[in-house]
């Protein structure tokens, strides 16, 4: 028995996990090591092991996932900034049987878009959010996001994010860069949401975790009426964040979790008691 | 067939796009067309066709919804009003970009900034050169009659559809809320969706296994392919310019001097005609149906035909008589003449203008 | 009790060598490949063949999807 090759085992028989096959053969244009990828991994397998791939339709944000239709072999819809879930509205409103599902990311859903956020969350539309938090603007070059943690750099705090103006010249106290802001928290107080979560994709069990997060948000759309499924992800920047994909997974759990911490916030309508 | 009724010109807008077999109206209120969303709202469309109306937490989200319903081959629209439209300017050149067919109308007020809720035409360069960022059209008819807000519906429907592009209704203030009777047209089914995947292949309403998924997006980062996207876009535009241009003449045939007026300014310019032609000047009026594509061959014929000198009177400071211009490219006289802040210009005051301006002593 | 025998086939083309696999292998298979592929990437292998469970942790955290797992019984 000891004798079984590498070889013996590499059979289609003994295959165990390979990627999706409803994500398409174009490689991620993602840096080295960013959670987009393993969270577009984790969407297609949930879109294929619900076999809605027929009735499927995504909506992209602009952000570093600008191109995401590219990857994923359903039908895809390119938001302008911020738009996705007046988008997602559109296409639900008018084709009610179709699963819709929004793909954005910090800058997208909470800075620009929230308005757009807010309301679909309040109007209670039967579609499912995906919210990639990584705290920092990717695409643009790693600017301050709504969600970048207080004291964190970015290309736009240079000094570390400051909610309000430190000591000096007289004007400390003062309003300067505000707060980093939970939306997540936020949305889950309005009565149109039936499912909140936020998850984290840096290790094998938070990947299941999330898996089956967002296997919820999906299922709750096919089987209900109304209600956004809302998925927030705390993901990393490694390039912005001017770090190794390994490091940047580390200073994660210990910066942005205790801050963003994981876990089910509503489940079934009713805010989960902690 | 079809039904008379004493409607505004909103309403009628309103219940034409129900009759029309209209899938969907996202809107937000503004003065002077919140009668659109109001009459819908009444009128209970998802009772009475299946027809979706939403009003949207604002002008953005509204086009933006407009903007995905479209790309899923759904026949959508819009209403608003200049500020409301100016903030919907983001969603339009993503409609053009991505080539979804809709219908917007713009019940034009008095600008710039808030300006006033009276009725104006100071929009005509918004909605005719573009409005947004990029290059691009829409397609722009200019009712002058609560019949024509009603059948410019589908008469925009239809032109949107065929050549995938944003129609925009460009009304005012004054066609938008007075009254006239209106024949309104017996009711059409809404396409079913099975229908709707079979005409339209383009639109996202789920692939089918094994056949290539849909993209919809305005964003290409390929020098190449985007210059041959824009390429296509401006050979589009050049179909539409060759095969939808909509004019009315009154009184041209022997005239000397023409006004040119859309809408409400074209009503007035009528009357004007009138007085005029009780005067004995042989004066016509040219009046554009679609403002882009603009009647510029109509402008040059006139003048072949022995037309002396134009007068553009127009609710703005002289936007459409840059068209009228370039038609007349120098040949002739042309002149504007326009009233400003919610005034409308009366009929003595326009031919006045007429025989000051262009006629002389 | 059962024990597994398990493999891996990196895309190695696709491979953008992150590590996170590495990092994330409860065996302690995977190393990064002192060659670089087509985009300079040092691609992940499997330092330690016999180690393999199969679990299919390496499959599950890789952001490029570019790992298949592969497992038998013994």
């Amino acid at each position: 028995m000891s004798e079984i090759t590498v070889k013996d085992i590499i059979k289609p028989e003994n295959l165990v996990y390979q990627k999706s096959k409803l994500l398409t053969e174009k490689p991620f244009h993602y840096c080295p090591g960013c959670g987009h990828g393993t969270i577009h991994r984790l969407i297609a397998e949930v879109i294929e092991e619900l076999g809605i791939d027929e009735d499927t339709i995504g909506v992209a944000p602009v952000g570093c996932a600008v191109m995401a239709y590219d990857y994923f072999d359903v039908d895809f819809q390119e938001a302008a900034h911020g738009r996705a879930p007046a988008l997602a509205t559109g296409i639900k409103r008018v084709w009610p049987n179709k699963i819709v599902f929004t793909y954005q990311g910090d800058g997208d859903l909470a800075a620009i878009g929230t308005c757009e956020t807010i309301h679909t969350c309040n109007r209670g539309e039967n579609i499912t959010m995906i919210f990639v938090n990584n705290g920092i603007y990717g695409m643009t070059g790693g600017q301050m996001a709504p969600t970048t943690l207080e004291g964190m750099k970015t290309a736009t705090t240079p000094y570390g994010r400051k909610a309000t103006l430190p000591q000096g010249a007289g004007f400390e106290g003062m309003p300067n860069n505000g707060y980093p802001l939970r939306i997540t928290e936020l949305v889950a107080q309005l009565p149109g949401t039936k499912y909140v979560t936020r998850q984290a994709v840096y290790s094998p069990a938070m990947v299941r975790k999330a898996k089956q997060a967002i296997k919820k948000a999906f299922e709750n759309q096919l089987h209900g009426k109304s209600g956004v499924n809302f998925v927030e992800i705390v993901s990393n920047c490694n390039s912005n964040w001017k770090m190794s994909p390994v490091d940047a997974n580390k200073w994660l759990v210990e910066n942005m979790l205790p801050f963003y911490p994981l876990g089910d916030i509503k489940v079934d309508g009713e805010l989960v008691k902690k | 067939m079809g039904e008379l009724k004493l409607m505004k010109g909103n309403e009628a807008l309103a219940e034409a796009a129900i009759r029309y077999g209209c899938d969907a109206y996202f809107g937000y209120p503004i003065t002077p067309q919140s009668e659109v969303i109001e009459y819908l709202s009444e009128q209970n469309p998802y009772e009475r066709t299946g027809m979706v109306v939403l009003q949207a937490e604002s002008e953005l989200a509204a086009i933006n919804m407009v903007y995905a319903a479209g790309a899923a081959g759904k026949r959508v629209m819009t209403s608003s009003s200049s500020p409301g439209v100016s903030l919907k300017q983001e969603g339009i050149t993503y409609i053009a970009g991505a080539e979804i067919p809709c219908l917007y109308a713009d019940v034009v007020r008095g600008g710039p900034g808030l300006g006033t809720i009276q009725p104006s035409q100071a929009d005509y360069f918004q909605a005719c050169k573009g409005g947004g960022h990029g290059d691009y059209k829409n397609i722009v008819l200019a009712p002058a009659s609560v019949q024509e807000m009603a059948d410019f519906v589908a008469l925009g429907f239809d032109l949107a559809f065929k050549y995938r592009m944003a129609c925009c209704i460009l009304s005012d203030g004054a066609i938008g809320q007075m009254m006239e009777k209106v024949v309104l047209a017996d009711q059409r089914p809404r396409m079913t969706d099975e229908e709707i995947k079979e005409k339209y292949p383009w639109a996202t309403t789920g692939r089918k296994r094994g056949t290539p998924h849909r993209i919809i997006t305005s964003l290409d980062l390929d020098s190449n392919r985007m210059e041959a996207h824009n390429r296509h876009l401006q050979e589009k535009y050049r179909q539409v310019e060759a095969n939808e241009v909509r004019f009315e003449e009154i009184n041209c045939e022997d005239a000397e001097y023409v006004f040119v007026a859309y809408g409400s300014s074209a009503r007035i310019a009528q009357k004007s005609v009138q007085l005029g032609r009780e005067e004995g000047l042989k004066v016509g009026l040219l009046r554009p149906i679609t403002l882009y594509p603009y009647p510029t061959k109509a402008i040059q014929a006139l003048i072949d035909n022995g037309v002396k000198g134009f007068l553009s009177v127009e609710l703005s400071c002289g936007q459409m008589i840059e068209d009228v211009r370039l038609a007349v490219n120098g040949r002739v006289k042309a002149e504007h003449f326009g009233r400003v802040g919610g005034i409308i210009h009366t009929p003595e005051e326009v031919l006045e203008a007429m025989k000051k301006q262009i006629i002389g002593e | 009790m059962a024990s597994f025998k398990g493999a891996i086939l990196v895309d190695t083309e696709r491979c953008k060598g992150c590590g996170v696999c590495v990092v994330n292998c409860p065996c302690g298979v995977i190393g990064l490949a002192k060659e670089v592929n087509g985009k300079g990437y040092n691609y992940a292998y499997m330092e330690e063949p016999d180690k393999c469970i199969g679990c299919a942790s390496c499959g599950v955290v890789c952001p490029d999807g570019v790992i298949s797992v592969y497992k038998v019984k013994l």
